[in-house]
């Protein structure tokens, strides 16, 4: 790959590494919490990519989702609240032999860390990026989240929500340089994997919607989303993601969907009654910003002394 | 131009009927963009060159486009320069040159001028077709004269018509060659700095150029009877020469430090143009941020992966980053901040100069935050103390944060080439593999230091949390762990200040006065205390460089004195208002802190003018001062 320099590189053994390798702890999300279906997922990735685990960063912000981290025996940068996408981006900037991860929720990534999400979309670095969109805040117990349903019955709105909701796909489609957006559903174990897969081998900003189940909070919704499956319809392309016959089977509405076609994709995005799952929109053409952070890695002391030294010529007297 | 070949006649700036002057203060003003600065930079550049001390700042107007002809306009800079080292800007200017006859009025307002002061106005006011303009003129003549300054009409614009036709972009050139015979400078030299100026211009405009500067020079010489000379002693030091914002670039550089992440803000921004303009060539790379939180925000993400940056920014860029600020505290990452402090609160005093940041970094985050907090005092400094910072934030695994200001910036000052070493360049990121059994918060007891490991360490893997967390790096809310590693934090302060030495006192070990300073305000506060010493009386001072942890040996050094005072460019009530009282009054930031910290009876003088502070206004305060005592 591009500008991986000398101090990067370390002489390991070569080694099989299995599920356990990449697990750490008991996770303390509440039973069904659809976090459990991302994490396994997640595991099973980084297996079977062999990603070695000292190479491997998962950056988060605030929230129930953004435990992620503690759950992966890898690196990992659990911040503040809003802000895993600048962090994540530092990281890879000079560092492009890391694998990349950030882990954000819809509070996490659409309200106070909308800022940095849309310019992390333009930034278009190498990093896989994970939403995990219950519609509500559950760590901080049920207040109205941006992506909350018009009417939405919380403890900030007692009386139901009272704006239209954020659309994170129509956003990030409506974001120039955008390169990879996808949506998956945590119950639907095949079409999440193949999902995050795909992110993962998509050369840039991968931004996957998850949309999860809030057990704790969120009942009612959870109930419809998981047994609605009229809601739902699972795209297909030859360019796009490839689900396993199970999804496609439990799903049988399915619409065929040229991931090259923003506008297409947009008007899917727009869409009130079905949930579209699978890849919206890709370019592996996208610029890159993280290859232009690390065209310039591995100066000797010697270059970098000698630079500064010619530098400083023209200030002498 | 002279001759044929791109050189200028330079006749010897040695003229024997020269008057020497041990040093000069020279005000150039115009309406913005009319290019005083750029005339006075390049002089300024020049006279270091030649081996002069010099110290300039800039005068900048108020708005973006303000109309031409008010005092809103005013643009420009001073120049001190001498024969010995300069430390500051001084007091009232010797020398004025002034495009129009309204903007010497905002200077005149702050008291920039002096009877006696040598005014060099454009004359064309004088005849202009509008009565108003004409009368405007010849009121502001006589009023100058009443003033007692020394008035030189001057035909600028006529003499510069006779080269270029556009006379308002290029007359700044015509008058930095009639102050270069005015005091004598040398052409070649100042030829060569307008080339470099100019260098992204092509031949033409460079041309244009040195033809104007060619013609001030002669028609000064042909026409005026003003000519010093500013000797300057022979120096074997090789000198570099630059402004503040520069040497912290440079700083950078030197560190090693591969990335500065930022978002433009007045006046810390021109360290990042100089950036851009270099740090590619020596293997780093600017970022430039969506806001003040991601720039931050990004260099923790990269020194959290083994590459410790940099974030430079001003007060309401502070603000902005204090929450990243208590993160890299808490979980212990390298950092280095730059604060180049401007006029606050809010966005207020862009371009002007305050030490108002000091509280807000030391205590602007929510729960308790140590870090260590230093302030260059020279130039020269804003170079050594970044790659220092590097070195603290590396080893104590903390933020560290450098208060510049605006003074600083702009103010441009000779100092002795630095000498780059290997060592002061971050060294390799480590990659080797991570020690058995080792905890990614292996804090030692004692002095609360600990190794990380860093991505691409196999066996080190942990994750970092901002949550109160373990030696494991396990999120904990045990009482006793919460208390202790508070503690850790804390204790890493104690083992650095254990590696300072009691500041110098400037002057007599004990006495009446002691004045105590910090940042820019240097040059200024020991002119002052040098005179007041010659003059027989019993003060001294004190100029601190690190504000966190402070330097030992304070209390010790105050109790020598009858009585102790800050200086400084902040904010403070003062005891003449009759509702402040000793007790509700709220004093200057240092003094604040010196009081809690030696317990002695710290009385402050302070002000937000959005000056540099003079020597002559320090030293009336400590007559003052002394009378009372
Ligand atoms: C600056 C700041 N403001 C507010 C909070 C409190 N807070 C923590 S998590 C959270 C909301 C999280 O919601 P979401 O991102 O949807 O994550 P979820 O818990 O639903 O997974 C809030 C408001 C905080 N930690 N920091
Ligand atoms: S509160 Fe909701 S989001 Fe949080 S762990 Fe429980 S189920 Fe999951
Ligand atoms: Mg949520």
């Amino acid at each position: 790959m591009f500008g991986i320099k000398q101090d990067f590189i370390c002489e390991l053994p070569k080694k099989y590494y299995t599920l356990s390798d990449y697990e750490k702890g008991v996770a303390r999300w509440c039973p069904g919490c659809g976090d459990h279906a991302v994490l396994s997922s997640v595991q099973r990735l980084c297996r079977e990519e062999q990603l070695p685990p000292e190479k491997t960063v998962f950056v988060s912000g605030i929230g129930c989702s953004s435990r992620f981290p503690h759950y992966m025996n890898t690196y990992g940068f659990h911040g503040l609240h809003g802000r895993a996408f600048p962090v994540a981006c530092g990281v890879k900037f000079r560092r492009p032999d890391l694998n990349v991860f950030v882990i954000t929720g819809d509070g996490d990534c659409c309200s106070i860390g909308a800022g940095a999400w849309i310019h992390a979309i333009r930034y278009n670095m190498d990093i896989t990026t994970i939403m995990f969109d219950n519609q509500i805040y559950g760590m901080t117990k049920k207040q109205t989240s941006p992506t909350s349903r018009l009417g939405t019955i919380s403890n900030t709105h007692p009386t139901g929500s009272v704006l239209p909701p954020v659309n994170p796909l129509q956003t990030s489609l409506g974001m120039s340089n955008v390169s990879f957006v996808a949506q998956t559903a945590d119950w639907v174990p095949g079409h999440l994997f193949a999902t995050i897969k795909a992110a993962y081998e998509h050369p840039g900003f991968a931004f996957i919607k998850v949309i999860m189940r809030c057990s704790k909070f969120m009942g009612p919704l959870v109930e419809e989303m998981t047994t609605n499956r009229d809601a739902i319809s699972i795209l297909t392309h030859e360019n796009g993601i490839q689900p396993d016959e199970g999804t496609l089977k439990a799903y049988k509405h399915h619409h065929v969907h040229d991931p090259s076609d923003i506008n297409a994709a947009r008007e899917l995005a727009e869409d009130k009654e079905v949930s579209y799952l699978g890849l919206f929109y890709q370019n592996k053409e996208a610029l890159r910003y993280d290859i232009y952070g690390a065209h310039n890695l591995g100066f000797t002391p010697e270059d970098k002394i000698a630079a500064v030294n010619a530098q400083l010529d023209k200030y002498a007297v | 131009m002279k001759d044929g070949n791109g050189s200028l006649a330079t006749p010897s700036p040695k003229i024997s009927n020269r008057l020497t002057l041990k040093e000069h203060i020279l005000e150039i003003v115009s309406d913005s963009g009319e290019g005083a600065q750029k005339a006075g930079q390049t002089f300024g550049a020049v006279s270091a060159k030649m081996g002069n001390g010099v110290w300039t700042v800039e005068i900048i107007p108020a708005d973006i486009q303000p109309p031409p002809r008010t005092k809103e306009s005013a643009s420009g800079i001073r120049i001190r320069f001498g024969s010995g080292k300069i430390t500051n800007a001084g007091d009232e200017a010797d020398m004025l040159v002034a495009f129009n006859e309204i903007v010497p009025y905002t200077r005149i307002d702050q008291n920039a001028y002096r009877e006696g002061t040598i005014v060099l106005i454009e004359n064309k006011w004088g005849t202009d077709e509008s009565k108003e303009i004409r009368e405007s003129y010849s009121r502001a003549i006589q009023d100058f004269h009443d003033r007692g300054f020394v008035v030189y009409e001057i035909p600028m614009e006529e003499e510069c018509l006779k080269l270029t036709p556009n006379p308002k972009r290029g007359k700044n050139m015509w008058v930095l060659g009639m102050l270069s015979h005015i005091y004598g400078r040398d052409m070649e030299k100042a030829a060569a700095q307008v080339g470099y100026i100019f260098r992204s211009k092509s031949k033409a405009v460079i041309d244009a150029n040195l033809q104007l500067l060619q013609a001030g020079y002669d028609w000064a010489r042909d026409n005026l009877d003003l000519c010093y000379e500013v000797p300057s002693p022979a120096s074997e030091e090789e000198l570099v020469v630059m402004n503040g914002n520069e040497a912290l670039s440079f700083g950078i550089q030197a560190a090693g430090i591969e990335l500065c992440s930022m978002y433009p803000i007045t006046p810390a921004t021109s360290t990042s143009h100089h950036l851009a303009e270099c740090i590619q060539a020596s293997g780093g790379i600017i970022h430039q941020a969506e806001d003040e939180i991601a720039a931050v925000g990004f260099a923790i993400g990269a020194s959290y992966s083994g590459k410790t940056s940099v974030t430079i920014t001003s007060g309401p860029g502070i603000a902005l980053k204090t929450e990243f600020l208590g993160l890299a505290v808490m979980a212990e990452v390298p950092l280095v901040v730059i604060d180049v402090q401007r006029g606050g609160p809010s966005t207020g005093l862009p371009t002007k100069v305050e030490q108002s940041d000091l509280l807000a970094v030391l205590y602007g985050q929510p729960g308790d935050a140590p870090k260590v907090v230093l302030a260059p005092s020279t130039i020269e400094e804003c170079f050594h103390f970044v790659i220092l910072a590097r070195k603290i934030a590396e080893s104590f695994r903390m933020p560290v944060i450098l208060l510049s200001d605006a003074n600083l910036a702009t103010g441009v000052q000779p100092f002795p080439r630095p000498q780059l070493r290997e060592e002061w360049l971050a060294p390799p990121v480590d990659q080797s593999p991570w020690k058995e059994g080792a905890k990614p918060y292996g804090w030692d007891e004692k002095t609360g230091l600990s190794h990380r490991p860093i991505p691409g360490q196999a066996g080190g893997e942990y994750t970092l949390t901002g949550l109160a967390h373990s030696e494991a790096a396990k999120v904990t809310y045990l009482p006793e762990i919460n208390q202790k590693t508070a503690a850790l934090r804390s204790l890493k302060l104690a083992t650095f200040g254990r590696t300072l030495k009691p500041p110098q006192v400037h002057g007599d070990e004990e006495g009446d006065l002691l004045i105590v300073g910090w940042g820019s305000t240097r040059g200024a506060i020991e002119e002052a205390v040098s005179r007041a010493q010659e003059k027989g009386l019993k003060v001294s001072s004190v100029h601190l460089r690190f504000m966190s942890p402070l330097e030992p040996g304070l209390k010790d050094i105050f109790k020598r004195f009858k009585k102790v005072m800050t200086v400084e460019i902040n904010y403070s009530d003062s005891l003449d208002d009759p509702m402040i009282t000793p007790e509700n009054r709220r004093y200057a930031q240092m003094a604040w802190m010196l009081r809690a910290h030696t317990l002695v009876d710290v009385d402050c003088f302070s002000n937000v003018y959005g000056q540099p502070l003079r020597p002559g206004k320090i030293l009336a305060r400590i007559q003052k001062e002394l009378d009372n005592l």
